[in-house]
This record gives structure tokens, sequence and C-alpha cells, in this order.
């Protein structure tokens, strides 16, 4: 078999025949690396693009590091690829709608978007009081198991990015069981638009306690493997350890809230400082560490998981004691007028509402069609409203100007606010040691980008 | 010159409510013939008033410290701080103090914003350490005070919170960056700029964050439009989200 002529067409041919004046192409055929870059280039910078598309930037992340050999001497973050408006979006829709939209926000953690916005929304129609006490349970409950499902990511991701193939498994699979759950309760894994501005879209379903219930055992199971198979790892501690650190005076100058705050020392957690959903009423504690690194942040993760099953318990119990109590508010002008449940076809359907209003009153129609259709209106004002989210303080600033939908809703993703601190974590270190120390961040894009 | 005495004229008015637009008719109908009868019916939608004294809660209290750091570092009160706001979501009654959901506002001049941080960071009775960031708000119909800039600081030592509210003009969206105060903003009014066009004098690389280096326009302004195409589905059209009717 003979070599293909040179000039024959190729699967992948050059960029370019002709690189142009003033750009030099450097042939390379073996030997060291090191070497070559010296020959080539001298002691000029490199300047390495990694990402958007690099399997451990945690989804579009493109992360620009200056480098010397291996150790990174510059690091600048740049965001902005999975930017899809949606901020704006939800200005053109009614209240009720916006939750449809923030919850694709943070995927990961969708329901943290979903209770800040209707927490905020309730502010400014001065409901907060209002909203029933199973409502509020429910909404811990199921921001509480979405802790636990996002912490897995991480900590599975995480894993998977230095190499340990059977952490990202293990910490799937345990996801998956809380996905089920979601999925009993709203009908989906992600995007669920479940919590609704004055309660909840619909209550559990029957038997769904029992279900968690028997469910806690295996997920604790999954965590603690999880945490045997990391924490004591030689590998692994060597990888995390002393890596990625940031002091607690850099991460209040930097506005850096959540596990990695609280890896370094303080024990903020809006849950704590600003209760929000009565969570001043259930027992739980908040981890601790002072390393400051990564490693820390990983065992608080952990740690985070067990007091969230921890909250999961005390609103099992209180579902179980306020069986049958309202989901939502009781003022009709806000509370969505139909009650879906399952039909015989298998499609969610609300046959006695449909009924009623087509049959028995015509006022029922024209509220349910007002309601629907135009939304209710919130007096004008801002409200600011933030919920303790997996990755730090998600804030929700809703401007009203009186109407029917959101003036303007902001969300302080604190993904985003987190990335300010790659340079600081990553710069001096070594190139394998961003990859660790961006996923010990744990940024979502979704949310980052909104 | 006019548009500093007009700054100056608004303060003395004292406290006055942001205007942010003119309703008309009762049911939204625009553009169509309203057969409703509720056609002339006008109405001024203003955001909440200045609070008066006593504001209660631990607000008098940090008013009265940041007007004492403000005159230590040369600034008036009356300068710096245009309008006090509180806002309860619990609707506490006749008599009743506020909440501890009830959130404070100041409204602050762009031009002692730094001043106004600098004190409500340092000193050690409001400690307002945390900034949770900044949100940017068109309001084009709010003449002369179209764009604002909002903060919203933290003060994890003393448990509160409180919020900045900063107006520029849209012919001068000049704001002054709060970065050499809290670094934490460096994103954020990146994000400001991007979406709103506001101008953050001295940020250190005020470059767009979100969209697109070379891209025209700044989406979150009420001028931009939305955009969409129409959707067809099983016959009928649906028209892009911004052409659909509204009712607000």
């Amino acid at each position: 078999m003979t070599a293909p002529a040179h000039d024959a067409p190729h699967a992948t041919g050059p960029a370019a025949d002709d690189y142009g004046p003033g750009v030099a192409g450097f042939e390379a055929s073996g030997g060291d690396w090191d070497e070559i870059a010296r020959e080539a280039i001298g002691e000029e910078r490199i300047v390495v693009n990694m990402g958007p598309q690099h399997p451990s930037t945690h989804g579009v992340l493109r992360l620009m590091l200056e480098i010397d050999g291996e150790t990174v001497t510059e690091a600048r973050c740049g965001v902005g690829y999975l930017h899809t408006g949606i901020e704006k979006n939800m200005e053109y829709r009614t209240w009720t709608q916006g939750t449809t939209f923030c919850t694709r926000m943070d995927y990961l953690a969708p329901l943290y978007q979903e209770a800040g916005y209707c927490l905020g929304t309730e502010r400014l129609l001065g409901i907060t009081d209002d909203v029933p006490e199973r409502a509020s349970v429910i909404r811990v409950l199921m921001m509480e198991l979405n802790r636990v499902a996002s912490h897995l990511v991480c900590l599975g991701t995480g894993g998977n990015e230095m190499g340990a193939t059977t952490i990202m498994t293990l910490g799937f699979t345990a996801r998956e069981e809380i996905l089920r759950l979601f999925e009993a309760v709203t009908g989906l894994r992600m995007n669920h638009a479940f919590i609704r501005p004055g309660g909840v879209a619909q209550d559990v379903p029957e038997g769904f306690t029992d279900q968690v219930r028997d469910m806690l055992p295996s997920l604790r199971k999954y965590i603690g493997m999880l945490g045997d198979l990391m924490l004591a790892n030689p590998i692994f501690k060597s990888r995390l350890q002393g890596v990625g650190v940031l002091n607690l005076s850099g991460c209040f100058a930097l506005g850096i809230t959540g596990p990695v705050l609280r890896s370094a020392g303080h024990p903020y957690d809006v849950r704590k400082a600003f209760p929000y959903s009565g969570y001043e009423d259930y027992d739980f504690d908040v981890p601790t560490d002072t390393a400051a690194d990564c490693y820390a942040r990983v065992v608080i993760r952990i740690e985070e998981c067990y007091q969230s099953l921890r909250i999961v318990e005390q609103c099992l119990a209180r579902l179980d004691d306020t069986v049958g109590a309202p989901i939502m508010v009781a003022d009709k002008k806000i509370a969505w007028p139909a009650q879906l449940a399952v039909g015989s076809d298998g499609q969610g359907n609300s046959l006695d509402h449909i009924r009623q209003i087509m049959g028995t009153s015509m006022e029922a129609l024209i509220h349910h069609f007002k309601l629907v259709t135009e939304g209710f209106g919130v007096p004008a004002g801002q409200a600011w409203q933030t919920v303790e989210h997996p990755r730090g303080e998600l804030g929700v600033h809703v401007v009203s100007d009186g109407g029917t939908r959101p003036y303007r809703a902001h969300f302080r993703d604190p993904s985003f606010n987190n990335l300010q601190a790659v340079s600081v974590m990553c710069e001096g270190g070594q190139v394998a040691d961003v990859v660790v120390a961006v996923a010990s961040l744990d940024p979502v894009l979704g949310g980052v980008d909104r | 010159m006019s548009e500093r005495s007009g700054e100056v004229e608004r303060r003395q008015q004292g406290p006055t409510a942001e205007v942010v637009r003119e309703r008309t008719g009762m049911f939204g109908v625009h553009g169509s013939g309203d057969t409703s009868g509720y056609g002339g019916l006008t109405r001024t939608v203003t955001m909440p008033a200045a609070a008066s004294r006593p504001y209660g809660s631990w607000f008098d209290e940090a008013v009265d410290v940041l007007a004492e750091v403000l005159g230590d570092a040369g600034v008036a009160f009356a300068d710096a701080v245009e309008r006090v706001v509180i806002t309860d979501p619990r609707r506490p009654a006749e008599g009743e103090g506020p909440s501890r959901d009830a959130e404070l506002t100041l409204y602050v001049a762009r031009e002692h914003l730094l001043a106004v941080c600098r004190a409500l960071r340092d000193d050690q009775d409001l400690r307002f350490e945390l900034s949770l960031g900044v949100s940017g708000v068109h309001y084009p119909d709010d003449v002369g005070r179209e764009l604002h800039a909002v903060y919203h600081l933290t003060s994890v030592t003393h448990g509160r919170r409180l919020r900045l509210d900063v107006a520029c003009p849209d012919e001068d969206p000049h704001v002054p960056s709060t970065t050499t105060v809290y670094p934490a903003n460096d994103w954020h009014e990146r994000e400001t700029w991007d979406f709103f066009g506001i101008v953050f004098d001295g940020h250190p690389a005020l470059a767009r964050i979100e969209m697109p280096d070379d891209w025209p326009g700044h989406p979150q302004r009420k001028d931009y439009p939305l955009g969409g195409i129409p959707v067809e589905y099983k016959g009928a059209t649906v028209p892009p989200p911004n052409q659909r009717r509204e009712y607000s």
C-alpha cells in the first residue's frame, strides 16, 4: 500500500494553505514539547483557550489561561455563550408564566429560581403571610431534595473531571432517585414550573411521603458510598487539598457565598440569616470548615446533603400532619382556578372545573379566562428576595409597574458571581488544578448566562 | 446648568414618589375602539412614596449613622440621599412597626454614590460588607431619570439588608463604578452596561459580558424589541410574544 499523494483530498486538510504574512508556522515531528516551544517561540507568552467546548468546564465556560510551562500565570473567564434572554422574555409574560422561564436558568437547581421569584412576587403582592403552611412545607421539601440532587451532580462531575468515573456514575445514580420523586410531584425531571406565586401548582400525590421515606435509606447509602470513595482517597486528597484556596476576606470582597464561603469558615447561610418559607422552624446545622480549599468544599457539600435530608424528614412529618390543607392562597384573584388531575387517558385535566365553568357559571368562565390570559395585577414597587441556592445566595429583584407582567425580573445568580473568583483561585497554580478549582465553584452556565 | 437646577428643584419638593407611567382605560385595550366606556380613565402609577420618621425597626438608627458618617466625610445627607423609602410586604397594622421582611431603599444621587457605599461598608455600626450585585431598570417615562442602577447590600454582621437606587438620565448615562469599594460588582456592572447602556465610570474593564462584543444596542431597555417569529401550529398562527395582545 502506498501513502496517498500529498495533494490528494484529505478528510481534514490544513485550515489554510497560506497563513498570510506575519504568521509563523512550525512543524514538529516528535520530541519534547518543552524544547519545541522554546525553539519555536522562545520566551513569548502562551495563551490557551480552555473551552467553551471543553468537557471539564461545566457546559460552555471559556477559560483563557496564560501559561508558563505547566503554571497558570493569568486566568480569565469568558461567559455569555448560553445567554438566552430569559429575563427579557419574562417581561412579556404574566407573573405566573414567569416561573416557566426562570426555572430554566440554573437547570440543576430549577426549584430555587422558582421559589425566589415566587417569594419576591408574593412580597410585591403583600401576601407573604397568606401563603398556606402546606405550600411552604412542599416548597422546602422540594428545595432540599433539589439541593441534594445538585450537590450530587457537583460531586459526580467533579470526580469525573479528575478521571474518577465511578464517582460520577454513583452521583448520577443517586440523583436519579430524587428525580423520580420530582417526576411524581411535578410530572417532570427538570424545568418544573411547579412553585407558583401564592403557593404551588399542585398538592403532592397520595402516598408521596411514604415514597420519599422508602427512598431515603438508599440515598443515604449512596451519599455514604461517595464519601467513602472520596474523603480518604490519597489521590483525591492530593489533588484537592491546598488547591483553589480563597480566604474569608477574599470571599467577602468578591461576594462569594454558599459552600465556598462556608469552606473559609463563615457560617453565613440565608436560611439562618434571613429565613423564608418557615426555615426558622426547622432543625438543621450549617457545616463549615477553615481549610478554604477544594477538599473542604467537597466535605461541606457531602455534609450539607445529610443536613438537607434532616430537613426533608421534618417536612415529611409536617406533610402527614396537614393532609388536605390548602396549597394555594385563598384569594381567587391570584390562585389558579383549575386543579389538574390525571385522567383515564393519562393526560392532566380538570374535568370538574371544566364542568363548572362550561355548564353552570358564566362568571367563573370569565374569571378563568381573564386570570389565565391577562393574569393578576401586582402593585407597583420593587422587591428583593434571596434564597440559599446550592451554589450560594440567589437574589431575585422583581419590579412591577402595576401591570400584569413583571416590569423587570433580575436574577443574581450565585454561579455568575462566583466565577469572578476563578483568577484568584487559579493563578500561580498548575493547569490541572484549574479543573479542580472550577469544579469546586460548581458553576452552572445556564444560570450564569440566563 | 438647567439640568442641575432641575435636580435641586426635585429635591426641594421633598419626598416625592417616582412616576413610573400613566395608565389609561380600564381593561388595557389599545389600538382598537374602546367600547367599555372607561377609555377616558387616566391613572398615574407611582413607585412607593418616601417614608416619614420614625421609620421603625433598625432603619432610623442606620439612616442617622449614615448621615453622621457622611457629614464627617463632608457630604450633606440631603445632597447624597434624595429619598428614603420603606416597603413592607407583610402590611403591618396602623401604629405597628415594620416587620422583619421590610425593605429599606435609599435613592442616592449618583455623584455621592461612592461616599455612601464607603460609609455603608466601613462604619462599624453599618458594616454592609457584602454586595449582591447590580441590577438595572429602564423607566422610559420617568424623564431625566430613565436609567436606574440598583444595588443590594447585606450586612452579615448585623443581619440587615438595604437597597441603593441610583438614577441617571438617558442622555448622560454615567454612574460612578463601585468596584473600588465592592470588587464583587465588577461583572455585575459589566452586565448592567451590556443590558442597559449605563456607563460605570472608573470600571477597570467595562466590556460586554453576556452579548457578543460587537452587538449593537442594549437588549434589556424597554425600547429594544424582544423579537421572535410567528409560529404555526395546527393551522393557526401564533404571533411572537411582543406582538400578542397585552393587557397592562
